[in-house]
């Protein structure tokens, strides 16, 4: 967990991210990066070997005595939604049904 | 409705570039306490003060001090005064009026509202105009407060001084070459200046209860899902909570009781019953039990907010409370895995600004991939960027149980601490930051400095317990000092009497 992260992995992560970094961009997260990564890396002082992952918090109301949120399903129906030309208004380029991107594949 | 006032939302700087400038006035004329709700209520159910005057009265304040401390970032106006006319003919009418009736409100930027500007302070998000409400929104409408219009915030509520925004940030009123605390600094600065009687904000990690105490203003942070986030721009889905802002503590505890509830619309939301927040709050502490956890009182805790911190719980001792010191020894943990689940969930909900259906798209592009990296690239801040890259990375294979499973674990260990305190406590009061508000620039420099601002926050946030920052005395300097009261899951009231007891005593 102490690893340092090198510049090709920032570079690869900004990838998967979609993100465009800037030479200088890459030093500086590479920086920052490694600097926060150091200081997490204290985390591993603890021992969690059994602990469950609490990936959200409602379970614990119950655990607490509070009350816990009944498990209540909506009924499958069809509803009204946003009206297509309110939310294409919105969008930087349409044809009118739909968005509009660059091309996807070269040929 | 009117975009930007004071700043051109369309000739920004790139980010971060922002002026400092020395124009301070005095800084005392900034400040101002609004009247609470329950008198405003009661003027304009009498006739002697018109909604449609007040919200003028507002809108000429602002006019007049936004453009020295950056507070709003867009105003609904033509919506805020009708609003204003509706409520005028019910009270002309002698007709029963809703709880907020004509009271002057404003909202983060990171909450929609149908055809009003929606940036979260980034400019990806640069002329967007959302089709719809947030809950939050139209159940203020529907208890007849009065929309003024969106604050300023740190780019996506990430930061804890809101000079993350993209539209320059926000000065405090209390001293304007200081920060507001973030990342919802405007709107704990629209409070403190009387530029609204009450504000919504949102805290994942202390983004309403930092800048509360930096402000001297009250804050809330509700039980995660007791408010709906249907509207709420996402940062991370496991920790993102709407609350309130106010200057007295019964008109947060109002507020609450309007927005909190279960909605369809939020599967996360809690069918809880709601409480009456105010009258909770009236209730006397006598007999509580309070927990004063000793590693919040450690190293790196300002003197001065320490001592201002003690004489609070003194007085809470002399109101009748039981005073318990207790222990909670996972908190220097809170930090690391709050930056790890929290990037983690930032970088997933940040995915969907690709430049294709709404915001800013860069023009620099001929395939969709480059056009997606480039949008974002020129659309997103260094603090977000570097947010996303953590979080990515703490996700990528081949790190994934080392950080994200790890961070989880100890969430949990976080969290089984407080439910245990809770067994023999009724509350936990501690200081809200380490530090009274800091200078503009001060820790822009150095992320990490910048994330140990919330230090005392980023633990109940974790834990999805609830709280209430409330103003308890001052430094020598001035600067307000806020004490932070906590309470388990959906026990907001006890939170909001214990406030309530800090500020009759008037620290």
């Amino acid at each position: 967990m102490t690893a340092k992260v090198t510049e090709e992995e920032v570079a690869r992560v900004a990838e998967l991210a979609h993100l465009q970094l800037t030479p200088q961009e890459t030093g500086a997260m590479l920086h920052d990066l490694n600097a926060i990564l150091d200081y997490v890396a204290e985390l591993n002082e603890l021992d969690t070997a059994g602990v469950a992952p609490l990936a959200q918090v409602t379970e614990l109301f119950d655990a607490n005595g509070g009350e816990l949120r009944p498990v209540e399903f909506r009924q499958d129906e069809l509803r009204s939604s946003l009206d297509r030309s309110t939310v294409l208004a919105e969008a930087p380029e349409t044809n009118g049904a739909f968005f509009k991107v660059p091309k996807v594949i070269d040929r | 409705m009117e975009a930007g006032c004071g700043k051109g939302l369309a000739n920004l700087p790139r980010e971060g570039k922002v002026r400092l400038s020395s124009e301070a006035k005095s800084s005392e004329s900034y400040v101002e306490k609004p009247t609470t709700i329950q008198e405003l209520r009661a003027r304009i159910s009498a006739g002697t003060t018109k909604a449609a005057d007040l919200a003028a009265r507002y809108y000429d304040r602002i006019a007049k001090i936004n453009p020295h401390l950056n507070i709003y970032l867009s105003l609904t106006k033509e919506r805020a005064l009708q609003q204003a006319e509706r409520v005028d003919a019910l009270a002309a009418k002698g007709d029963p009026l809703p709880p907020l009736a004509g009271v002057p409100v404003g909202i983060k930027d990171v909450l929609v509202m149908q055809g009003a500007p929606a940036t979260a302070g980034s400019r990806i998000l640069q002329g967007y105009r959302p089709p719809y409400d947030a809950t939050v929104v139209s159940k203020l409408e529907a208890a007849g407060a009065v929309l003024l219009g969106k604050l300023n915030c740190d780019e996506f509520a990430m930061g804890s001084s809101t000079e993350n925004s993209a539209y320059g940030p926000v000065r405090n009123p209390v001293d304007p070459e200081r920060v507001p605390g973030g990342s919802s600094g405007g709107s704990a600065a629209a409070v403190a200046s009387n530029l609204a009687v009450a504000t919504l904000g949102s805290d994942t990690g202390g983004s309403i209860r930092q800048p509360a105490s930096f402000c001297g203003v009250v804050g809330v942070l509700p039980t995660y899902g007791r408010v709906s986030r249907f509207g709420l721009i996402a940062f991370a889905s496991s920790l993102d909570r709407v609350g309130p802002f106010a200057a007295k503590v019964r008109d947060a505890a109002t507020m609450l009781g309007i927005i909190a509830g279960h909605d369809p619309k939020d599967a996360t939301s809690s069918a809880a019953p709601v409480p009456d927040f105010a009258s909770e709050s009236d209730k006397p502490v006598e007999g509580l039990r309070i927990g004063i956890p000793i590693e919040y009182f450690a190293e790196g805790l300002d003197p001065e907010v320490r001592t201002s911190i003690e004489s609070g719980i003194k007085a809470l001792e002399a109101a009748g409370c039981t005073l318990k010191p207790i222990s909670l020894p996972h908190t220097k943990y809170a930090i690391p895995t709050y930056y790890l689940v929290a990037t983690a969930e930032a970088s997933a909900n940040l995915a969907r600004f690709d430049g294709v259906r709404y915001g800013y798209r860069s023009p620099d592009s001929d395939t969709l991939s480059g056009m997606y990296s480039h949008s974002r690239d020129e659309g997103f801040g260094a603090e977000v960027k570097r947010r996303i890259l953590l979080g990515t990375y703490a996700l990528s294979a081949g790190y994934y149980d080392a950080y994200y499973l790890k961070a989880q674990q100890v969430r949990r260990l976080l969290a089984e601490e407080f439910l245990r305190a809770f067994a023999e406590v009724d509350a936990i009061v501690t200081p809200t930051a380490p530090t009274p508000a800091f200078k503009l620039g001060e820790k822009t420099g150095d992320p990490l400095a910048m994330y140990l601002a919330d230090i005392y926050t980023v633990t109940a946030s974790l834990a999805g317990i609830c709280g209430v920052t409330v103003p308890c005395g001052r430094t020598s300097a001035g600067l307000p000092v806020g004490m932070q009261v906590l309470a388990r899951h959906l026990n907001e009231g006890t939170a909001f009497r214990v406030a309530r007891a800090v500020e009759a005593a008037q620290v």
